[in-house]
């Protein structure tokens, strides 16, 4: 692209260049690159015996409309999502006059690779403090847009999940400025573009089933009957099914909605693996069943996929009625003996 | 402060014209009219020669837009990302028109201190949002488009979809070159919406030539006479708004 090409090339430094602000005279000493987007190109850079992120544009506008983010981020109280914002300047090049800004230099690896390194117990932990932190920001009347896993970053040593990319963030109400096509409802024919909180948990939702297909995977029908099937291809993901499908379907108005549903799910699938070892084995058949009964069920064509669905509902609505009534006589048992 | 609109012309294509007018002054000629020419070329397998490479170019440069090449995979997401873009550059050409004025002859957005530049940036950011956009798109039909178009279709309504959840009004009108009898046939009239080019694309037949010249042309002189027709009807004063620009 004819605007990219100049980009690339005006903001492109060598490591060991220093970088001296026309308006604030700070100096930044460029380490390495970090990585580059449509908007310009973050580099890691010593001020002070510290290391910040320094991001550089060839397009000025881009630059002052993240640092507005970037500010009224600040303003959002408690939220620790995006990065805290330190310098705004302009740098005299050689190649003519760059502006660029210098934020918190947030430090781990991206979702995918710690949910790779760690296990994916760490999944649903993760995804509760991210939908806590949007929640804080919608209530503040924006809205992130751009959410997807390369912009999620993981931070220890108490791992916490941090955003690092702002360029996506709108304005409730206005029309999304920046999107990536996997996690937008627009693409999935699942909804409009104006930025509401809806937005973002459905792209929490498709980042959700993104850890479940790593390499994503292309809208053919699109629609939920296409994700839905994707959802209960793999078992990781049939136990949050119902919050997924929610979500993708726009059913949630906040997100602080979402995250008792996603809690309440995390507690009810943990329960049998603490409570195993202790209790009777029976407690875990409340659960087990459910899941070999959705694998065992998993649709071939869709025609016959819809009845099924019912036939196994009621199935499972009959076994876990019966498992419940046989761990209530268990229980009277044990307080009769 | 600004209260026209914003009008371009969104060109998709896939190689080099071969008939009539040069493009590339055709599209000086758009940029005179303040109507911004943006070109997206598309390729499959196939690659976009340089010939090709260098027109794309040359008529988003005089047409005062935007250019990119991409494949047809990613057209969707170049299609809404470029008309967005050219928005906000002919935005800022008109704020920073205003700020010189305000503020003398040499001063423009980037010559202000960082601080002050985020409170103009809202404004921009603001018009975006409201003012009101016509988009005429041009679609190349000749003969090595033929498999691309539902591609184009695709993307055609993606863009609606991103352009409609503005708060501002759009309009669309769709061209494609060369067409059944002359060199550019118009499928749709002007509407705000775009969905009702599903059932045209399907029917498009492809030909061999590339009128691109002629095209943009055409594609003028439709502003135009969509400009009369309104100030026919509303009176004189908002073509004259239209031309500050």
């Amino acid at each position: 692209m004819m605007m990219n090409h100049s980009l690339k090339s005006r903001c492109k430094v060598a490591p060991g260049t220093v970088i001296t602000g026309k308006w604030h005279s700070n100096k930044y000493t460029v380490i390495k690159e970090l990585g580059y987007g449509a908007n310009g190109i973050v580099y890691l850079a010593k001020f002070k015996n510290s290391q910040v992120a320094l991001k550089m544009s060839d397009n000025g506008m881009s630059i002052t409309s993240e640092v507005n983010v970037l500010r009224s981020f600040a303003k959002v109280q408690g939220s620790t999502l995006g990065p805290s914002l330190l310098d705004v300047d302009d740098w005299k090049s050689s190649r003519g006059q760059i502006s660029f800004y210098t934020m918190e230099y947030i430090q781990g690896p991206d979702l995918m690779t710690f949910i790779q390194n760690k296990g994916r117990s760490w999944t649903t932990v993760l995804f509760l403090q991210l939908l806590n932190d949007l929640n804080k920001l919608h209530e503040n009347g924006w809205v992130f847009g751009d959410l997807k896993p390369e912009n999620l970053i993981v931070t220890g040593p108490t791992p916490k999940i941090r955003c690092i990319d702002v360029g996506g963030t709108t304005i409730q109400g206005r029309a999304i400025k920046e999107f990536t096509e996997f996690y937008d409802r627009g693409y999935w024919g699942l909804g409009t573009r104006k930025a509401d909180p809806a937005y973002d948990l459905f792209a929490v939702a498709m980042i959700m089933i993104n850890t479940a297909y790593p390499k994503r995977f292309n809208k053919t029908t699109g629609g939920i009957s296409q994700l839905r099937e994707a959802i209960r291809r793999q078992k990781d993901l049939q136990t949050l099914e119902k919050v997924i499908l929610k979500a993708l379907q726009g059913h949630y108005t906040n997100a602080l909605q979402m995250r008792t549903e996603l809690m309440s799910l995390a507690m009810s699938s943990q329960k049998p693996s603490s409570v195993n070892q202790s209790m009777a084995s029976n407690s875990t058949s409340t659960i087990q069943p459910q899941k070999v009964n959705q694998t065992g069920s998993q649709p071939k064509t869709r025609q016959n996929y819809r009845k099924k669905k019912k036939k196994s509902r009621w199935a499972e609505t009959v076994i876990i009625t019966m498992s419940l009534t046989l761990l209530y006589f268990l229980y009277i048992f044990q307080k009769l003996l | 402060m600004y209260t026209g609109k914003i009008r371009q012309i969104l060109l998709i294509t896939d190689g080099c014209s071969n008939q009539g007018e040069d493009p590339i002054a055709m599209a000086a000629l758009a940029k005179e009219q303040g109507i911004s020419v943006n070109v997206i070329g598309v390729m499959e397998q196939d690659v976009i020669d340089e010939k090709g490479m260098t027109e794309i170019e040359g008529i988003a440069m005089s047409g005062g837009g935007v250019s990119q090449i991409v494949y047809a995979q990613a057209l969707s997401q170049t299609v809404q990302m470029v008309t967005r873009k050219a928005m906000t550059q002919t935005i800022q050409g008109v704020v920073n028109r205003e700020l010189q004025q305000i503020l003398g002859r040499s001063q423009t957005i980037e010559d202000l201190p960082p601080e002050k530049r985020g409170e103009v940036m809202e404004v921009v950011d603001e018009l975006g949002e409201t003012v009101e956009l016509e988009v005429l798109i041009l679609v190349d039909t000749s003969a090595s488009m033929k498999h691309k178009l539902p591609t184009v279709k695709e993307a055609l309504l993606d863009l609606s979809l991103s352009l409609n959840a503005r708060t501002g009004d759009n309009q669309f009108a769709v061209f494609v070159f060369p067409g059944k009898k002359n060199d550019v046939e118009k499928i749709l009239d002007w509407t705000p919406k775009l969905q009702s080019l599903t059932s045209i694309f399907s029917q498009l037949t492809t030909g061999g030539i590339t009128p691109t010249g002629p095209a943009i042309r055409t594609a003028l002189s439709s502003f135009n006479s969509k400009r009369s027709l309104r100030s026919l009807m509303t009176g004189d004063d908002e073509s004259f708004l239209e031309e500050s620009m």
